[in-house]
């Protein structure tokens, strides 16, 4: 609970680093990112030029991963797909967390009937699964980069309110709080300077976790064709036209679906080894 | 002799946190296990029980000599049929003992069905019997109630009940008042002692009440940090107590006409496994350490006036007494 | 306890109330005017009137609203844009393949889940529990579409073991439960494992061991006892991420449920459908809340008391 400074936090990632789980999950992560960030220098074709002559290539020395239905390397295709669903996902989670923190801490700071419509609202988003909420507000906004973010973002702000308000409910009477406000702390700094910090820990576990969750949503989105809109390449878009081939050319839909679960696994992986590190109580996840 | 405890040590892990404890007891005796908590009072109740292995323990040497059988030898399931059978446990807090989820008498009702082979209806019966003896009003309703139904001093009866329901030679019982209201204390204790008294049963009760130990037992052992100290008989160890830690725990029982504020607790605090001091392990805490005290373990000693101690120093009158 | 679940049930209005209201102003929410959001495109002026008429689409939200909503609760979800057929009829069609659906794969989560659990849970820390939890991870990372995928192509395609889509045969179900109930086991074996072993560090199980019972029976018939009140809770609160897979999964496998018909009326933009699958599975999803409620209460004597 006392997890307070930026000290024992990235002691607590070294302490992750240091087991084998941790090591193997952060060098699959820290791949997947460096990839995703310097896609155009590292890929060996475009990822929008057509050769319909060399259409459904199995993998092989030119293409490693084979090409698609348009002749396109799915090699370079699923290194920019990183970058889409990499981006949508960890920008969805950070509106999630920044709404969800201000949310869940002005709910659980000031309480009355703030907190009580907060928490009214939470409950209700809560107990309906993320793809649904998700559905609902691409169907209002349209797909779409744009669209999917938000919705993702949305989908999951009931966790990060809940989370934050809770953390704030729990450290708000510890004994240092109190002493610091007999001590004439005003709102502002027991907010910023003591609840926050030491909310911060299990929001920064929770939401690792749900990046995860995040990448698998928006993969689902971008299958049902609601996600990035051709020919912007994304995980999720890649296997959705890749379904039609399915029986002529497999790898199209088999390799970007093994680059989710591949990362989804390292970052649940690296997840459980940063709360093992930072001793947050286990039952996070089940919450 | 029922119960011949020799030279018991356990071990868990890589760590010793209790060793060279040796008692003996017969059929209608109460023994008093006292100590500060830390001092391996509930790990020498476990092994007793043969629960060890649950909390990943185990006894490197030593005997445990029931019925003139050794436990230690003994494989799970022969354990198994010992426990509940011929030895029975009586735990710390009756408010958690019970499982929350089960009929009272369905959970009274297996002991004697498993250990005694009685049908439903028999077990029922017996059940019905041994709460009506330990004053349990309406015994038959109480069998269909549910654990978060009763009070704790009801709750501590039954398992009481549970525990003499498979006819045993042997109880064992953990702190069994510490987490009862005064009052309701005494009769538990009342009850103990009828039933060793009445039944002939041997009862090991661990404590670190003095008051309840001078009240109900016949011989005491006294465990300090893991090791035992002192081992005597009731009237001997409280008319004169050879090791100065016994003395120390007897000066902590409130007694009528005392001046107000000369109770005094034992300065310190018991030490952790990790921290055992090196020879006598009371000696920082102890008024009357000398010479050796700090590096030389004490050897457990007969006392002329029956018991043995295990102190470099004992408290005078008491050789040659 | 029948007062429970009536008070459950009261509870339940002004929630269904709530995602009602976010449900209907979808069709104020999205761009352009609900009228064109609720006509095929190129229809007439009369057809126009008709559909203001219908909805009130002339008058004050609130009364719009109340038009529709009192439409809903008499059975009448509108007419589907495309199908020109009642919407009612689509969801009839549509809801006992979802439902047959969600239920086989809920009760293959639970099964599997609480046997991995309970046997990850007795082997705590061995390799057995390292597998089982390693494999139930990686089973849980996987999206629901690609791993329908891949066990068409693996067995209907590759070993032609079962139908590769549709719902006309039980063996058509095989894959889409499995596919859906992978990621319940997932969380259902998560719990149980962490429940069975929190259980087992309670007071009155150390009693049983005293009492001389048989370790496998206090596992099973106590240890396991407890450990299943938070797994239902579990359960009931995250019945509908469950059911939220097979929206899905259904589509992969072409089964005519409510996901199918959902996701195409979305990319069609059929709002009346849109709107009615939304609703109906929002209100799947607080029954089994209160049926996992209803459970928890049932199976714990403590609750059912405090219910009165």
């Amino acid at each position: 609970m006392k997890v307070g400074t930026f000290d024992t936090r990235s002691g607590a990632i070294a302490r992750a680093l240091a087991t084998p789980k941790g090591v193997i999950a952060g060098g699959w992560l820290f791949l997947v990112v460096f990839v995703a960030i310097f896609a155009p220098y590292l890929t060996p074709y475009d990822y929008d030029i057509q050769n319909l002559p060399n259409a459904f290539a199995p993998p092989s020395a030119a293409h490693w991963l084979g090409t698609d239905e348009f002749g396109r390397d799915l090699l370079t295709r699923i290194m920019y797909g990183a970058r889409t669903s990499l981006s949508v996902s960890s920008v969805a989670i950070g509106i999630s967390v920044f709404c969800g923190m201000c949310l869940g801490a002005a709910a659980g700071f000031f309480g009355g009937w703030f907190d009580r419509a907060v928490t009214v609202a939470v409950d209700l988003t809560w107990s309906f699964p993320e793809i649904l909420v998700a559905l609902i507000l691409v169907a209002i906004m349209g797909p779409g980069v744009t669209g999917t973010m938000i919705a993702i973002g949305v989908a999951y702000l009931a966790q990060f309110t809940r989370l934050t308000r809770a953390q704030i409910m729990a450290i708000k009477s510890e004994t240092f709080v109190e002493a610091s406000r007999s001590l004439g702390a005003g709102h502002g700094y027991i907010l910023f300077r003591h609840l926050l910090p030491n909310a911060l820990t299990p929001v920064i576990v929770a939401a690792m976790l749900a990046t995860g969750d995040a990448i698998i949503l928006e993969a689902t989105l971008g299958f049902f064709g609601l996600g990035a809109q051709p020919p912007t390449p994304s995980w999720g878009a890649l296997m959705s036209s890749g379904t039609a081939q399915l029986f002529k050319a497999p790898w199209i839909i088999i390799l970007p679906g093994v680059a989710v679960a591949v990362t989804v696994f390292a970052i649940n992986l690296f997840g459980d080894a940063l709360v093992r590190a930072l001793d947050v109580r286990a039952g996070l996840r089940e919450a | 002799m029922l119960l011949r405890v020799e030279n018991l040590s356990v071990q868990i892990g890589s760590i010793t946190p209790l060793e060279g404890v040796n008692f003996d007891l017969d059929k209608g005796e109460i023994l008093g296990l006292v100590g500060e908590s830390g001092s391996g009072k509930s790990l020498t109740a476990l092994a007793l029980a043969g629960l060890l292995p649950l909390i990943g323990g185990r006894i490197p040497t030593g005997r445990l000599l029931f019925d003139g059988a050794d436990m230690v030898p003994m494989s799970r399931s022969q354990l198994r049929a010992l426990r509940g059978r011929k030895i029975a446990f009586v735990t710390q807090n009756p408010m958690t003992a019970l499982d929350p989820v089960q009929r009272i008498g369905d959970q009274v009702d297996f002991v004697s069905r498993t250990h005694l082979g009685l049908g439903r209806k028999a077990a029922r019966a017996r059940t019905v019997e041994l709460l009506t003896q330990l004053r349990i009003p309406q015994a038959d309703t109480i069998c269909n109630a549910y654990p978060h139904q009763l009070s704790g001093g009801m709750k501590q009866r039954i398992v009481i009940a549970m525990a003499l329901s498979g006819d045993p030679e042997l109880i064992i019982a953990d702190e069994p008042t510490t987490a009862l209201d005064v009052t309701v204390q005494a009769q538990i204790i009342q009850i103990l002692t009828t039933l060793v008294r009445e039944r002939g049963l041997a009862l090991v009760l661990i404590t670190h009440d003095m008051g309840v130990v001078a009240q109900a037992c016949d011989k005491v052992v006294v465990l300090y940090a893991g090791r035992l100290a002192e081992q005597r008989q009731v009237n001997a160890l409280f008319g004169r107590p050879a090791h100065p830690y016994s003395a120390a725990l007897i000066g902590c029982i409130p007694r009528e006409g005392m001046a107000p504020g000369s109770l005094v607790g034992i300065p310190g605090a018991v030490p952790s496994v990790a921290s055992y001091p090196t020879g006598c392990r009371f000696h920082p805490r102890c008024t009357n350490a000398g010479a050796g005290c700090s590096d030389i373990v004490p050897e457990l000693r007969s006392l002329d006036a029956g018991g043995a101690v295990a102190c470099h120093y004992p408290l005078p009158g008491i050789e040659n007494a | 306890m029948l007062g429970y679940i009536f008070r459950r049930l009261l509870l339940l209005v002004p929630v269904f109330l709530a995602v009602s209201v976010v449900i209907f102003s979808i069709i104020h929410l999205i761009p352009g005017d609900p009228i064109d959001n609720l006509l095929k495109i190129g229809s007439g002026p009369e057809q126009r009137e008709i559909i203001t008429a219908r909805y009130g689409l002339d008058k004050p939200l609130v009364v719009q609203y109340w038009i529709w909503l009192s439409g809903v609760l008499q059975g009448d979800l509108g007419t589907a844009i495309v199908a020109r057929r009642p919407v009612a009829d689509l969801i009839a069609q549509a809801l006992p393949h979802s439902l047959t659906l969600g239920l086989c794969a809920l009760a293959f989560s639970t099964t599997f889940g609480i046997v991995l659990g309970v046997i990850a849970a007795l082997n705590r820390d061995k390799f057995a529990d390292q597998a089982i939890m390693g494999g139930v991870l990686l089973g849980s990372t996987m999206p629901g579409f690609w791993l329908g995928l891949l066990l068409i192509l693996v067995f209907s395609v590759w070993l032609g073991m079962f139908p590769v889509s549709g719902a006309r045969t039980w063996s058509a179900l095989v894959l889409p439960v499995v596919t859906v109930g992978l990621g319940g086991t997932a969380l259902v074996a998560r719990v149980t494992r962490v429940a069975m072993i929190e259980a087992a560090q309670r007071d009155f199980v150390m009693l049983l061991h005293a009492k001389g019972m048989r370790p496998l029976r206090i596992n099973l018939r106590h240890v396991l006892r407890h450990a299943l009140i938070p797994v239902v809770t579990i359960l009931s609160l995250r019945i509908g991420w469950i059911l939220g897979g097979a929206v899905t999964v259904e589509v992969v496998f072409a089964r005519p449920g409510l996901g199918t018909l959902l996701i195409k009326s979305l990319n069609q933009h059929d709002y009346p459908v849109v709107q009615a699958c939304l609703l109906i599975l929002a209100m799947a999803v607080m029954l089994g809340t209160l049926i996992g409620d209803v459970i928890q209460a049932a199976m714990d004597p403590r609750i059912r008391a405090a219910l009165g």
